[in-house]
């Protein structure tokens, strides 16, 4: 008999506590596939988000460490400068990366840092109860946008980050890419691993991979029903797409 | 040497690796300083956008083992709170200066001790504590900076050197010699990559039943470890005063002036200086309070380190307050009058 799959080194074989149908249990299976086969788990060091996904380090094998809300890329400024030998990348939700840490990505972009963002749009504030992200569609029901969201209330409309972050001259690589099906999931994982491999060639600047992802349990879907609205809406706002690079 | 260039080359002489930090009055010539120093010895030096966002490379250079540091002044130092409390649950060390101006909000430039409270309080949310050095000349400001590195190595926690505007402007002639170093801990927390070894994390959420209250127990003990063996502080002709001043920083130097000037009228003043002002110097003070009539706390807020005093003293004799907020500094002459006014109030006592 041949395996023909397996569990990636890089991943813990322990269950993790998102809900069923999650992208982010996906996503971190992606990167863990990517590090190891990069061979760079023993000198990579990840940031994790506050958000659902801040016990990244309890299923990710590799130096981690945890940081205030949207903070990651100063953290990652601060890693990388001292450490450019090491490779450096943080894991962000939406609310953590496209609301409270807007300067902080903004900025290493900006100051071209070495570093990969691993950008996940779930387009809600998953770990807090399913509020409004900026990322949120309009007309999308979430507990701060009980009527769907309307610019006409003040609510504002879905920010798109990878196309403001593809502008500046200090990001070598951005990717839009969707976990909505196995060719999306296929082409997210090789998003990823150009993107380390950009930060290993060191490439002079930040390389950026958004990812649609779903929260079947605030969008009120069932996972399979999850996945067909990122094809049919949210790929409509927020298009998938190599941006820069 | 102005005191903001002397604590930064005393930074690098201590073998900071990184310098984080955004330009704020009246620290701006340590950024100046180290943007040009740090690059010629092969370090980091960054200029962040904002006081957020430097704290937390700070925290993440720290993370990897390095020795890192930011500076500003009060409303940045506010904006790095939230950095501040995070490398305390992570127990991370970290120095950080904060050269006091006037406030509250955006204040004036002028020197301040309003930060007092923030800075021996914690400063941020949660239970915990920084070491906080208050130095009160450009020399002393400059041999802070070894044991700031030493001490957040020491206890992995912040340490805060607490200036004020003038000392950090003030010229006056410094030794950089390299301090007798302590013996510090290895780093074998640090994220360096798992080579060789289990995977390491840097963590400050808690979630497990009881979990967080053992890593405050823990961080308590510690603490109390730092209140034993830390506590640095000068007594300046106590031995037979009657009458005691208790100042920090740049006022102790003013209060200097006004002691040696009332000894020459005949008065039995004293001084206790405070260097950490925490840990405070509670026992001595306290201890001395035994002999004292009477207790002056001077400082440049509208009190705030006058509580700690009162704490010490312990009710043992009357503390009293002269304080000047907003950015005025008390003059020799007026803290002079205020040990007459307390000898004739002593002596109808
Ligand atoms: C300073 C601060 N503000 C607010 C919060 C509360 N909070 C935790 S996670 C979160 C939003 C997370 O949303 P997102 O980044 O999209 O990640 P997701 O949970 O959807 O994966 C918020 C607002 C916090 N922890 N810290
Ligand atoms: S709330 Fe949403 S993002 Fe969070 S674990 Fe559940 S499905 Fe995933």
């Amino acid at each position: 008999m041949t395996t023909v799959f397996k569990r990636t080194p890089v991943l813990k074989d322990c269950p993790t506590h998102y809900c069923p149908g999650c992208g982010h249990g996906i996503a971190h299976r992606l990167v863990a596939e990517v590090l190891d086969e990069l061979d760079i788990q023993a000198r990579t060091i990840g940031i994790a988000p506050v958000g659902c996904a801040v016990l990244a380090y309890n299923y990710l094998d590799v130096d981690m460490i945890e940081v205030a809300h949207g903070r990651a890329p100063a953290v990652a400024t601060g890693m990388k400068r001292t450490n450019p030998d090491k490779i450096i990348f943080s894991y962000q939700g939406d609310g953590d990366l496209a609301a409270i840490g807007t300067a902080e990505i903004i900025h290493a972009a900006h100051r071209a840092e070495r570093i990969t963002v691993i950008f996940i749009n779930n387009a809600v504030f998953g770990m807090t109860g399913g509020q409004m992200a900026p990322t949120t569609m309009l007309g999308q029901v979430t507990a701060t946008t009980q009527q769907g969201r309307n610019p006409s209330n003040g609510q504002g409309y879905p920010l798109q980050v990878s196309e403001i972050l593809a502008l500046l001259p200090g990001t070598v690589y951005v990717e839009r890419c969707a976990l909505n099906g196995v060719p999306g999931i296929r082409r997210t994982k090789a998003a990823m691993k150009h993107a380390f491999q950009l930060q290993m060639d060191d490439a002079p600047g930040l390389s950026l991979v958004e990812v649609l992802s779903p929260c079947p349990t605030y969008w009120r879907m069932s996972p399979a029903k999850a996945m067909k609205w990122i094809d049919e809406q949210m790929s409509q706002v927020f298009p998938i797409a190599r941006l820069k690079g | 040497m102005c005191g903001n260039e002397a604590l930064a080359e005393a930074a690098i002489v201590a073998g900071c690796d990184a310098y984080f930090g955004y330009p704020i009055t009246p620290q701006n010539e340590i950024t100046a300083y180290m943007s040009e120093r740090m690059p010629q010895e092969g370090r980091v030096f960054v200029q962040s956008e904002s006081e957020l966002a430097a704290i937390n490379m700070v925290f993440g250079a720290a993370a990897t083992g390095k020795r890192a540091m930011t500076s500003s002044s009060s409303p940045g130092i506010s904006l790095m709170q939230e950095g501040i409390s995070y490398l305390a649950g992570a127990e991370l060390p970290a120095v950080v200066v904060n050269v006091m101006r006037g406030g509250p909000g955006l204040g004036n430039i002028a020197p301040s001790q309003a930060d007092y409270f923030q800075a021996t309080r914690g400063g941020g949310h949660g239970d915990y504590r920084t070491i906080v050095l208050g130095p009160s000349s450009v020399q002393e400001l400059a041999d802070c900076m070894p044991l700031a590195f030493d001490l957040a190595d020491q206890y992995r926690m912040t340490v805060m050197v607490l200036a004020d505007g003038i000392l950090g402007q003030m010229m006056e002639p410094v030794m950089l010699d390299p301090k007798p170093r302590r013996q510090l801990p290895p780093k074998p927390w640090a994220l360096t990559g798992m080579k060789d070894r289990r995977q390491n994390i840097v963590r400050s959420l808690y979630l497990a039943d009881g979990a967080l209250e053992e890593l405050n127990n823990r961080l308590m003990a510690k603490y109390q470890q730092i209140q034993e063996h830390e506590v640095l502080c000068e007594e300046y002709r106590v031995e037979d005063a009657e009458i005691v001043i208790v100042a920090y920083g740049i006022a102790a130097r003013i209060v200097r002036a006004a002691v040696d000037q009332a000894r020459d009228e005949g008065i039995a003043a004293g001084m206790i200086r405070p260097i950490t002002l925490w840990p405070f110097p509670s026992n001595q003070i306290g201890a001395a309070a035994e002999t004292f009539r009477m207790v002056l706390t001077v400082e440049m807020s509208c009190g705030q380190m006058v509580e700690d005093v009162k704490l010490a003293v312990a009710g043992k004799c009357p503390v009293l307050l002269h304080g000047r907020p907003g950015g005025g500094v008390p003059t020799d002459d007026e803290v002079l009058d205020r040990i007459r006014q307390m000898t004739i109030r002593a002596g109808a006592a």
